[in-house]
């Protein structure tokens, strides 16, 4: 799918360590290998999913390229300002909305491959019979500052 | 040393800070004598890193006084610390009851000491995010709070970083000569940290200036110079490149009286002597060139011939094709857009800024609409907000003319 991002690189072409966000859609995404919602899951599946998550951030905090993990609830609003004075406009939930972000982690890592193959670990979390759930993931690179070459 | 503080002043809180810059000037040394007498790398340099702490808090108040000799007090206050530390682990590190039943020496240190500790932080078995970090701590003396705010991490994740880096590193002897190149990589990776970074939140720039200063006394590698040069004068337009609103301004349109003549003259210098050792590298190619922005009044005054001439040799050093792109946008101004567009063509589309300086070279041939096409194409590519937000303000501003 796609290719891949061009990165803020100094002189020697080095890619600067750099924040990505690895991002989980619960709607919007393509399809999962073993696409079984997780409400038919075995609680002992659930488990096991829930500790591969908490072991995953641990690693990546003991690793030294942890930021930061949020999960999100689903029951969000579209809000906007409706003009001075006046209260903002809310609108929704739509179930409809074809694009639903369940959570994000982010990582602070040395490369762009590092921040894929972090990606592919956690698109490998245990899902229905204890088999890799193989989800598809977003990663997306924070923007960074800009180099001495730039000017 | 009066210049360095001045590099180093933060406002609020000058004195303490000259303070705390100058006792971190002590900081290799210090940690040069613990492992001078065989202390552990990992364990000195939380002793030292402690001593400096004590330091900071005793001596950095205004009723605080500093003793005679600073650097011999840290070294007592290190070394005692270390003992305890060492003590505490004894039990299952037998090995370093031997280090400290050994008398302690006198302090002894030498130059070597200093740049083994360069090499040591820089090492080739740590990740580039792992030696910049080690570096400002064990090198700068920086506390692991500072540098976590730096780069925008958690405490913790920095914490982390640095003992595993420290974890890698215990082991390294250092018999041979470490690889310069890779200290210096480092430095470079910090300054350019700090050069896009909020300075107020820590001056990484000033930082890196600091060290390749420490640095290039160690050595008389030109290519050390070189860097020091290179960021001299980068640093030296530091307060012309940005507005107070924190967005860029170009090197074509900076107030030329802002730059810091100072730092421009040392760079200079530094500069012309590395040259002078006929062993030309890439950070001196480098730093020419921006010593030859540095030497025009206005940006009319530019030598843009000599600037190309200069990024023909760091093509020849290096191959890189960003130094390619540069190149391109250089020709560009020394033989006219339409050579530079020429260049350009020449040159891979998906390199980082390559529609950006077709942008801009566009627009030097008079073709606003491509040009507008091709900065909103930049901006939606940036890779800073900064970049995007100067990239999308072209974009407007060349469709507005078109308009009007």
């Amino acid at each position: 799918m796609g290719k891949r991002p061009t990165r803020v690189a100094n002189l020697k072409g080095v890619i600067l360590v750099a924040k990505y966000l690895l991002l989980k859609h619960y709607r919007g995404a393509p399809a999962s290998v073993n696409d079984v919602p997780m409400d038919q899951w075995t609680p002992e599946e659930i488990e096991a999913h829930i500790q591969y998550m908490q072991d995953f951030a641990d690693r990546l905090k003991d690793s030294g390229e942890y930021v930061d993990s949020q999960a999100l609830a689903a029951d969000g609003a579209w809000v906007r300002s409706d003009g001075d004075g006046k209260p903002p406009v809310t609108d929704g939930p739509f179930a409809e909305t074809k694009d639903l972000i369940a959570g994000f982690m982010i990582i602070d890592v040395d490369s762009y491959e590092r921040a894929v193959e972090l990606a592919g670990e956690l698109s490998s979390a245990p899902g229905a019979a204890g088999e890799p759930i193989h989800e598809w993931l977003e990663v997306r690179p924070f923007m960074g500052s800009p180099t001495t070459v730039t000017e | 040393m009066a210049r360095g503080a001045t590099v180093h002043g933060i406002p609020d809180d000058r004195h303490r800070v000259v303070d705390e810059a100058q006792l971190r000037d002590l900081i290799p040394g210090v940690l040069g004598v613990l492992v001078h007498r065989g202390a552990d790398f990992a364990t000195a340099e939380d002793a030292v890193q402690e001593a400096l702490i004590r330091a900071i808090e005793r001596w950095g108040t205004s009723s605080g006084e500093s003793p005679d000799d600073p650097k011999g007090w840290l070294i007592t206050t290190a070394w005692r610390r270390f003992i305890d530390l060492t003590r505490s682990d004894v039990a299952r590190h037998a090995r370093e009851q031997r280090v400290w039943n050994e008398p302690p020496q006198g302090p002894t240190e030498s130059v070597d000491d200093t740049l083994e500790l360069y090499f040591l932080c820089a090492h080739p078995s740590l990740t580039s995010a792992s030696a910049v970090a080690l570096t400002l701590r064990a090198v700068g003396g920086l506390t692991t709070r500072q540098i976590a705010r730096a780069y925008l991490v958690p405490e913790t994740t920095m914490a982390q970083r640095i003992s595993r880096a420290k974890r890698t590193v215990s082991d390294v002897r250092l018999d041979r000569r470490g690889d310069p190149r890779t200290v210096m990589r480092t430095l470079y990776l910090v300054f350019n940290e700090g050069y896009g970074g909020d300075p107020e939140v820590a001056d990484l720039a000033s930082e890196a200036i600091r060290l390749a200063r420490r640095l290039a006394t160690s050595t008389d590698d030109p290519e050390v110079a070189g860097l020091l040069a290179l960021f001299l004068l980068h640093h030296a337009r530091r307060p012309a490149r940005t507005r107070t609103d924190g967005s860029l301004v170009t090197l074509a349109d900076q107030d030329r009286g802002l730059w810091r003549r100072d730092l421009i003259a040392e760079g200079v210098a530094v500069l012309q002597a590395a040259l002078a050792c006929d062993q030309l590298g890439e950070y001196q190619a480098q730093a020419a060139i921006a010593a030859l922005h540095a030497d025009a009044r206005t940006a009319e005054e530019t030598d843009w011939g000599q600037i190309v001439e200069w990024y023909d040799e760091l093509v020849a050093l290096t191959g890189s094709p960003v130094v390619q792109l540069n190149r391109a946008v250089a020709v560009g101004e020394a033989n006219g857009p339409r050579a530079g567009l020429a260049a350009l063509a020449e040159l891979d589309p998906t390199l980082p800024r390559y529609t950006a300086s077709a942008a801009y070279l566009h627009e030097r041939t008079g073709d606003v609409d491509t040009a507008a096409t091709l900065y909103a194409e930049a901006a939606a590519q940036a890779h800073s907000v900064a970049e995007r937000n100067h990239l999308t303000l072209r974009a407007a501003t060349l469709r507005q003319q078109r308009r009007t």
